[in-house]
């Protein structure tokens, strides 16, 4: 199945950078020209505006850093950009899961129209998305006029940060997890069931192994995009120090004062932050892979 | 394949006539890097000033227009965006651009008014009859009051309500920079939201009926007006405000390379002559002119102002004072 062939690749790239690259000829061509491609590419698009970032942040000594980095405004802004950023991805991980199977396995009338809907929060501005959530979230907005009454506050609130945030990040968990579900073939349901799983052990032992390591990609997906996001969510927080403020727009706020040095420094800290948690994703997702790997091998095939 | 090669091919010619319409548009002229909400102002400027160019020295000029938020406007220049001249809503902006050796240290000396050919002020627009009774800003400081504005630190309309209220608090009876601080911090709690910018506070209290004062342009209130009837709102204009003043400046370094120098200089001239003065007060902005102000009264009430000079010592000082970090803002919101 496609998930679980992601280490063999792997291999491949670490053999051929430890081998003398003329010493061995490849069964399948082009190897030379596209591995150049992709690291020209990776370099001119992401490693060369890192870099430039880690230079800028390279001005501040350590001491200075960790002064930018560890006040009291920063630390209440990265509790609340990646506590809402964690809450996000985590409905979208449960309700992106129930979307994406719903889709490939129940054929309905307007299916292709909601399999085109999930892919809008990817198009739209994210400004115009975080005004009109706003404006249906607010006091005397069509949703939030029932909310209020129920004392419950969304939109100006850190609640509004988690809606904004769950918008935006809804396609990563349910264009991860489509093509995955795709080759589960229901026979393997089937079979469950006619060795006597209940349906919930079907879902839990059959299902959801195979499922799993995608299913924290899409997690990751929507988490590491949810932590950058700035321009729905200025909108809708409220933007209160403290309460309300995320990481990016403190770092919007040292660029106001032209500070670039002490806005790289913060973005460092947040990359920093982002990519140990990446990895540490990642790290759980390897161990998920190889865990399952016998069983699901078993009942799949 | 050949529906994979038909695609190659739309893809090549939309990049082509992308690029072909980009060389187009890149002619000779002026730029003129902007503000946000100046748009509407220079949509009516720009035709003027291109009649009387050709009129006076018989050219046909192409002016170009680039508009967002004024830091980052400066910032585009400062990086090497090619304006001939700045159009800026706070002298802060400009400051930085004399700081990169851009522009002129005394550029509010090269033009009249301190180099702003228009002003205007922060009013308070409070619902239709005033439920709330709200007369001035020490109404703003009461309890169960909700007062809407932009972020405080983060944006131009923000910074000139903060200072507003700051310096009508350092004004009265008895008043210095502690009472001031306190009088803004108990105005700033009654926010029950910082908005993104000016216009969406102004949508935040317009659409969303959330609060009971906006902090606001005396310039924007008419586009409110128009967005959402006359009979919505009302205008109350506090005892004392700041006067906003909106500098114009030469980017020396980029007229010098493009030999545009004559022409910026007469594009900004053109804003303090009569038919730029009136396109000011059309666009609801006070113009310098007095006898234009005069002829606009009904929509200018007279109102007493202070300068951020006067009551600052200018953007250069009340800019670090209050509004980078650990400036007075920031002090507001320190936990104990």
């Amino acid at each position: 199945m496609r998930g679980r062939a992601h280490p063999q690749p792997c291999h491949r790239l670490t053999d051929a950078m430890f081998a003398p690259l003329s010493r061995r000829r490849r069964v399948l061509p082009g190897f030379g020209l596209t591995l150049g491609c992709t690291l020209v590419y990776l370099s001119l698009l992401i490693l060369l505006p890192l870099s430039g970032l880690a230079v800028k942040a390279s001005q501040l000594s350590f001491a200075e850093l960790w002064e930018v980095a560890s006040g009291e405004r920063a630390w209440a802004s990265y509790r609340i950009t990646f506590g809402a950023a964690f809450l996000a991805a985590t409905i979208n991980a449960c309700f992106g899961l129930i979307v994406a199977w719903v889709l490939v396995r129940y054929p309905f009338p307007g299916r292709r129209a909601i399999d085109a809907l999930v892919d809008l929060p990817f198009a739209l501005p994210t400004a115009v998305a975080g005004i009109t959530l706003a404006t249906l979230y607010a006091g005397n907005g069509w949703i939030g006029r029932h909310l209020e009454p129920l004392g419950v506050k969304i939109a100006f609130t850190p609640l509004g940060i988690v809606v904004a945030l769950t918008f935006i990040s809804l396609p990563f968990v349910v264009r991860t997890l489509q093509p995955v579900i795709e080759d589960i073939e229901p026979e393997v349901e089937e079979a469950a069931a006619s060795l006597g799983a209940s349906r919930w052990q079907t879902f839990l032992r059959v299902l959801l192994p195979g499922i799993f390591p995608a299913l924290l990609t899409g997690f990751t997906l929507a988490f590491s995009r949810a932590i950058g996001e700035y321009g729905s969510v200025i909108f809708i927080a409220g933007n209160m120090p403290l309460i309300s403020e995320i990481t990016p727009l403190l770092i919007i706020s040292k660029l106001e004062q032209y500070d670039v040095v002490g806005a790289t420094a913060l973005a460092m800290v947040m990359l920093s932050i982002s990519f140990v948690m990446l990895l540490a994703v990642n790290a759980l997702q390897w161990w998920a892979a190889n865990r399952h790997r016998p069983g699901a091998a078993g009942s799949g095939r | 394949m050949p529906m994979l090669q038909k695609f190659i091919l739309f893809v090549a010619g939309v990049a082509a006539a992308w690029f072909a319409v980009g060389a187009q548009a890149d002619g000779n002229g002026l730029l003129n890097v902007s503000y946000d909400v100046a748009r509407d102002f220079y949509k009516d400027y720009n035709p003027l000033f291109q009649k009387h160019w050709q009129a006076t020295a018989g050219q046909k000029v192409e002016i170009r227009q680039s508009h967002a938020g004024s830091s980052k406007q400066v910032r585009a220049v400062a990086d090497g965006l090619d304006a001939d001249v700045v159009t800026m809503n706070q002298a802060s902006d400009v400051d930085f651009l004399a700081e990169k050796g851009l522009v002129a240290r005394d550029y509010a000396r090269r033009f009249p008014n301190n180099a702003s050919p228009y002003t205007s002020t922060m009013v308070l627009i409070v619902r239709k009859g005033n439920p709330k009774a709200l007369k001035d800003w020490n109404d703003l400081i009461k309890p169960g009051v909700q007062v809407i504005l932009p972020h405080p630190k983060n944006t131009g309309n923000g910074r000139y309500s903060y200072l507003a209220a700051w310096g009508y608090a350092l004004r009265q009876p008895g008043g210095n920079e502690r009472s001031a601080q306190e009088f803004v911090g108990r105005l700033l709690k009654n926010a029950p939201l910082f908005a993104a910018g000016g216009r969406d506070a102004t949508t935040t209290f317009m659409q969303r009926r959330i609060g009971d004062v906006l902090l606001s342009f005396e310039s924007e209130a008419e586009l409110i007006a128009r967005e959402f009837g006359k009979g919505e709102f009302e205008i109350v204009y506090p005892s004392l405000s700041i006067l906003t003043e909106f500098p114009v400046a030469i980017v020396d370094k980029v007229v010098d390379k493009k030999g545009t120098r004559k022409l910026a200089q007469a594009y900004l001239d053109y804003l303090w002559s009569p038919a730029g003065q009136e396109n000011a007060a059309e666009n609801y902005l006070r113009p310098r002119d007095a006898a234009l102000l005069k002829k606009y009264a009904s929509q200018f009430p007279p109102i007493r102002t202070f300068t951020v000079d006067e009551v600052f010592g200018g953007w250069s000082k009340a800019f670090p004072t209050h509004f980078k970090d650990g400036g007075t803002f920031d002090q507001l919101y320190q936990l104990k």
